[in-house]
């Protein structure tokens, strides 16, 4: 169908609007004073927020890592189950994350508070009460919780496709279980790993939710500090604009780095 | 012994995904509004629930916006994709680009973004009207930013399923349509829509969804006056203990589990049947 062209400018037209225009928006007023001048002083004061940054990019590369430990063996089991056992497992895998993720994030809130059911029980059982909401681990594991499926879905459908045969004549050919996997299973499951990570480590460095419900007031993240420029009490779209824009930074150079790992992979399998 | 390791595994595994949401489907049945200890059966959060106001608004709010923008993404998205599969290699890279950009960026930064966008439009509309009309007209954020924000998210999932069913249909088909006699207009809606209905169908599916499901756009970009049900249930959560959120849940879990069966056993059938 040559010269049909003309059929995808309403959807150019849109796309420019209402998708990058926005995000030159952001660059934009990340550079602007409120009176509409130039300034950096929105990118300087960020360096007063440095230590949220940190605390963020370590909750989220933790968050991934659980993921990828807990998500790993699970794909693995899943892929070599049998047809219809794979089928099931994976609507199992699927059936939370249709569910909203705030009411699956406030079930753990009900679990973890200080009154709450895991509490209850420990006091039953002649325990001391645990301090569990409103810490870094809650956070971790809402984290965990709302993005496992994100990590077990792209792992699972790169080793369904891995041959049986391949582990097979690796064992035949004398390699033990520890060199069976990371000379073999881990190389030949690369690419699914890097899409886990992302799927996992996007939406984890950028919460506000789970830090809010999860973590209290004493652990804001990027996404609550944005949020709050935005709609909370401080209303400084310019200030807001900065943080994001140095947040979409920080992921584009770590996404690079671990692309890079990719394609470093890619050409050692080929030799 | 191996069997029993990774059964065990599993096992554990869905204990950790489901037992939250278990916990919570109990506790919607609770008498009192504990949230530790189970005091008594009762069907009494579900009545509340059908009688909050706000939450049936909201409910109807967001099926509303999922139904318009999904159709309204799949239209534009489909004849645009159309126009893509037509392009060459370069031009199309560049729109692909900006086809992934929804898809890949983090939501909150889509999010802000937007909003951004929206209220300026506001405040020149505003000042437009006030300086040259001289009407006091104070448009906000509402509705129809909710509507333009999730068009936008959508539009990408729509052209992504429906590019591939393009590839996969013999170019000929329409040519030869043409051949016989139809109109453009004619082959498109007699050949070429058929041929790639199922890649429009899922996509509009995978749009709805997400629409419905949207939250952290939906709530940068709805303003005060206009909420759906996930800006509805975190406003719920930001609150006092409610077991209404409880009953919510479980009625969720419910429709999804019963959509999932459903949409599940049926494409079986329909690939028995070729």
């Amino acid at each position: 169908m040559k010269g049909t062209t003309k059929t995808a400018i309403p959807y150019l037209v849109w796309s420019v609007v209402f998708t990058v225009i926005p995000m030159l928006l952001i660059v934009v007023f990340a550079f602007t004073t409120s009176e509409g001048g130039f300034t950096l002083d929105n990118i300087s004061k960020i360096g007063k927020y440095s230590n949220i940054y940190v605390k963020s990019i370590n909750l989220a590369v933790i968050a991934t890592l659980v993921c990828f430990l807990i998500g790993y063996p699970l794909a693995f089991i899943i892929s070599r189950a049998s047809e219809r056992a794979q089928k099931n497992l994976l609507l199992l895998i699927m059936l939370p994350m249709w569910m909203s993720f705030l009411l699956r994030t406030y079930a753990w809130m009900t679990l973890l508070e200080n009154e709450g059911i895991i509490n209850t029980l420990l006091t039953q059982l002649g325990f001391e009460p645990l301090q569990m909401i409103n810490t870094q681990g809650a956070v971790v594991l809402g984290m965990v919780y709302n993005y496992l499926p994100f990590m077990v879905l792209p792992l699972y459908s790169i080793m369904v496709k891995i041959d049986k045969s391949v582990i097979e004549a690796a064992q035949d050919l004398g390699a033990s279980l520890l060199h069976v996997f990371f000379r073999v299973l881990l190389p030949l499951s690369v690419p699914g790993i890097i899409s886990g990570i992302t799927m996992v480590f996007v939406p984890s460095i950028s919460t506000f939710i789970i830090s809010r419900l999860l973590g209290g007031g004493s652990n804001m993240l990027i996404g609550d500090l944005i949020e709050q420029q935005f709609l909370g009490g401080t209303y400084n779209p310019y200030l807001g604009s900065a943080i994001s824009l140095v947040l979409m930074v920080i992921m584009l150079l770590i996404m690079g780095i671990i692309n890079s790992q990719d394609s470093d992979e890619m050409e050692g399998m080929l030799i | 012994m191996k069997k029993i390791g990774s059964k065990i595994y599993l096992f554990l595994c869905f204990l950790f995904l489901y037992a939250p949401i278990l916990v919570l489907i109990i506790f919607s049945f609770n008498q009192s509004k504990n949230r530790a200890n189970f005091t008594g059966f009762t069907l009494k959060w579900y009545r509340d629930l059908f009688q909050n106001e706000l939450i049936m608004t909201s409910l109807r709010n967001t099926i509303v916006v999922a139904i318009i923008s999904s159709l309204v993404a799949t239209v534009i998205g489909t004849i645009a994709a159309i126009g893509i599969s037509g392009m060459k290699k370069r031009a199309k890279g560049i729109v692909m680009n900006i086809t992934y950009l929804p898809v890949i960026n983090p939501e909150i930064i889509t999010g802000v973004s937007t909003m951004l966008l929206l209220v300026l439009i506001c405040n020149t509309i505003t000042q437009l009207a006030a300086s040259i009309f001289g009407v006091q007209l104070k448009l906000e954020l509402g509705m129809w930013s909710v509507l333009i924000s999730h068009i936008t998210f959508c539009l990408p999932y729509i052209i992504l399923n429906v590019l591939p069913k393009l590839r996969q249909m013999d170019p000929h088909l329409y040519e030869a349509a043409i051949d016989l006699g139809c109109s453009p207009v004619q082959a498109f809606f007699k050949v070429v829509v058929p041929e790639i209905m199922p890649g429009i169908l899922s996509g509009c599916l995978m749009a709805f969804t997400f629409s419905l499901d949207d939250f952290i756009i939906t709530y940068f970009t709805s303003g005060s006056s206009f909420q759906t049900l996930p800006v509805t249930i975190y406003s719920m959560t930001r609150m006092k203990i409610n077991p209404q959120i409880n009953a919510l849940s479980a009625i969720m879990f419910v429709v999804v589990l019963v959509l999932l069966l459903l949409t599940n056993v049926s494409p079986s059938k329909r690939t028995k049947r070729i």
